[in-house]
């Protein structure tokens, strides 16, 4: 395996969705923010920060989460539909270093998106910052420009990697339509995970409870990566949880990137 | 050392979501093509032309059998930085430019940028691309993609070249400039290997001929020694002489058949035993011209009719069950 040649296919990637003209949702996002910030600055004093806070980190998640979803089941499937990957697999690239490589480009595209729309995020926080009697700013009990909101930002990232892979892992083997609706799917059962631990508190049969015991294993816990209300009430984020919510999402992909891999690998293109 | 060499190659498809059934895309295949040789791998559509192919490209897996090019079994990359392939009806990535398309494959061989620009510049002023090259595929013709298709087969020298149909959809101009890039690259020492359902086209270039027909290898060897392909008579075509004449000449047995083609020219068909000679020397005691003459032979399309015709009850279907 070599890393030059992922590369290569990552940038490829990443110049594909600047073509294709992915990007322009940064223009959609920041036309939101800003005309969301007047209209809520109209509204009540001192809230209006939270609710910036609360729809800027949402829309972040949401925009990151259809990019993932929409171009991560597109990745492979529209190389075997248009037949271009058959001129790319007799090159000198083994078929794991095309998958990872497609994989890596979608994350440098995420990536890249999030990181202007977090910066983007914080200029409007920062104009409402401005703009505020400092009396008022006084009354706050947390800064607008809380830097708390990063280690948001920093796990919804993660999260989108964890989705990419899923959407790629499921491009591998079905059509775009079923790819979608299945990693939407486990996007939102991730969501609600944390209810399937308790089921055993609801449900007096043994062989459900099992059931929901293992689905909780081994369905994808999104929601551990959602600490979007903490950051937005200025509440810590103990650095513990963020390493091991982190290492568990790095986890969790490195075996949808394996299955990934082992299905594209054994894959006849007819 | 062969090029290529397959042996008892087989794939079989699953056909068919509630019943399946095996189908058998390619049976049985074993062939070998030497080192610089100009190869041509004939067959209708559906013969299982493609199939091989993309076996030998290792973009489908076998069913039973092996292949091997250059020694080596297909989809070793040792293999891919030796060989180029053009797939039937090439599409690239179409957000790219041609000189981008072929920057990223020079960089999945690992070439340096300047060793990148060289190649890339230097293979589509070959291939005929020249302002074009960078505008966005999006915006190529038909044509014009496979000529960007043959750039990028030959884009690492290779010493072996597989092209699917590289004649398909071209213009007559076309073709010429492709027999003529087929010959040169034979010329430089490369072997050739390329699929047609075009016998005109191997009988311009090929030193061997493989045919296939219903996923089996039917005939091959040089297109001289396939027997199917031997002359079995002549064609004249006459003027000056009246219909009566020639009317005698059939009458005789000379001619099997005499075909009218204008107001004074005629078509004489003759069978292998009667020397065109005698016949055009008695027409011109009548006052009769040679127009032209030719060979009769099957073309591939009658051998491929009479191929079908006489395989044995029972489709591929059956054949792969």
């Amino acid at each position: 395996m070599t890393f030059r040649v992922i590369g290569r296919v990552a940038v490829n990637v990443f110049k594909e969705s600047v073509r294709d003209k992915v990007l322009y949702n940064l223009v959609v996002f920041a036309v939101l923010l800003i005309a969301a910030s007047f209209l809520i600055g109209q509204l009540t004093a001192g809230q209006d920060v939270k609710i910036i806070k609360d729809l800027g980190l949402a829309a972040i998640s949401i925009f990151g989460l259809l990019i993932a979803v929409f171009i991560g089941i597109g990745l492979v499937w529209k190389e075997v539909e248009k037949r271009s990957i058959y001129v790319i697999l007799s090159k000198p690239i083994r078929r794991h270093e095309f998958v990872l490589g497609k994989y890596a480009g979608l994350v440098l595209t995420l990536t890249v998106n999030v990181v202007v729309m977090t910066a983007a995020f914080y200029g409007v926080l920062a104009v409402m910052h401005w703009k505020t009697d400092p009396a008022i700013r006084a009354a706050w009990s947390v800064s607008a420009l809380d830097p708390h909101l990063l280690v948001a930002v920093l796990l919804i990232l993660v999260e989108l990697m964890l989705v990419t892979g899923i959407a790629l892992f499921f491009s591998t083997f079905s059509s775009p339509f079923l790819s979608a609706v299945l990693t939407l799917g486990l996007w939102v059962i991730g969501h609600f995970n944390a209810d399937l631990r308790n089921f055993d508190q609801v449900l007096a049969s043994k062989p459900a409870i099992w059931l929901a015991r293992g689905l909780y294993y081994v369905l994808p816990n999104f929601s551990a990566f959602d600490v979007k209300a903490q950051a937005v009430y200025g509440l810590p984020v103990a650095p513990g949880y963020v390493a091991f919510t982190s290492a568990y999402g790095v986890l969790y992909l490195a075996f949808v990137l394996g299955a990934a891999v082992t299905v594209f690998a054994r894959r006849d293109f007819k | 050392m062969d090029a290529i060499s397959t042996e008892g190659l087989t794939k079989h498809y699953t056909v068919g979501f509630w019943r399946p059934r095996p189908y058998a895309a390619l049976d049985d295949l074993s062939l070998r093509v030497g080192t610089g040789e100009v190869f041509g791998f004939l067959g209708p559509n559906g013969a299982g032309k493609t199939t091989t192919l993309k076996l030998l490209m290792r973009l489908i897996f076998p069913t039973s059998g092996r292949a091997e090019i250059l020694g080596r079994p297909p989809g070793d990359p040792d293999v891919a930085r030796r060989i180029g392939y053009l797939p039937e009806q090439p599409y690239f990535y179409d957000y790219l430019t041609a000189e981008e398309l072929l920057d990223y494959f020079g960089s999945l061989f690992g070439y340096g940028a300047a060793e990148r620009r060289r190649r890339t510049s230097a293979l589509l002023d070959e291939v005929g691309i020249g302002g074009e090259r960078r505008l966005q595929l999006r915006k190529f013709s038909k044509g014009m993609l496979q000529r960007v298709g043959i750039a990028q087969a030959l884009l690492n020298d290779p010493e072996v070249v597989f092209l699917d149909e590289p004649m398909s959809g071209l213009d007559p101009l076309g073709r010429r400039e492709i027999r003529q890039l087929i010959l040169q690259l034979r010329d430089r020492g490369c072997t050739v290997f390329f699929s047609s359902h075009v016998l005109a086209d191997a009988e311009a270039l090929c030193s061997r001929v493989a045919i296939l027909a219903g996923g089996r290898l039917v005939a091959s060897g040089a297109l001289s020694d396939i027997h199917a392909f031997h002359v079995h008579g002549w064609e004249l075509v006459v003027s000056g002489v009246g219909e009566p004449v020639l009317e005698q000449v059939r009458a005789r047995g000379q001619a099997l058949r005499v075909t009218r083609l204008a107001d004074d020219r005629f078509a004489l068909e003759l069978p292998l035993t009667v020397a065109p000679e005698r016949v055009l020397a008695e027409l011109a005691t009548h006052g009769g011209r040679l127009v032209s003459i030719n060979p009769l032979r099957d073309t591939l399309e009658d051998f491929f009719v009479r191929q079908i015709a006489a395989a044995p009850k029972g489709g591929r279907m059956d054949r792969a069950s």
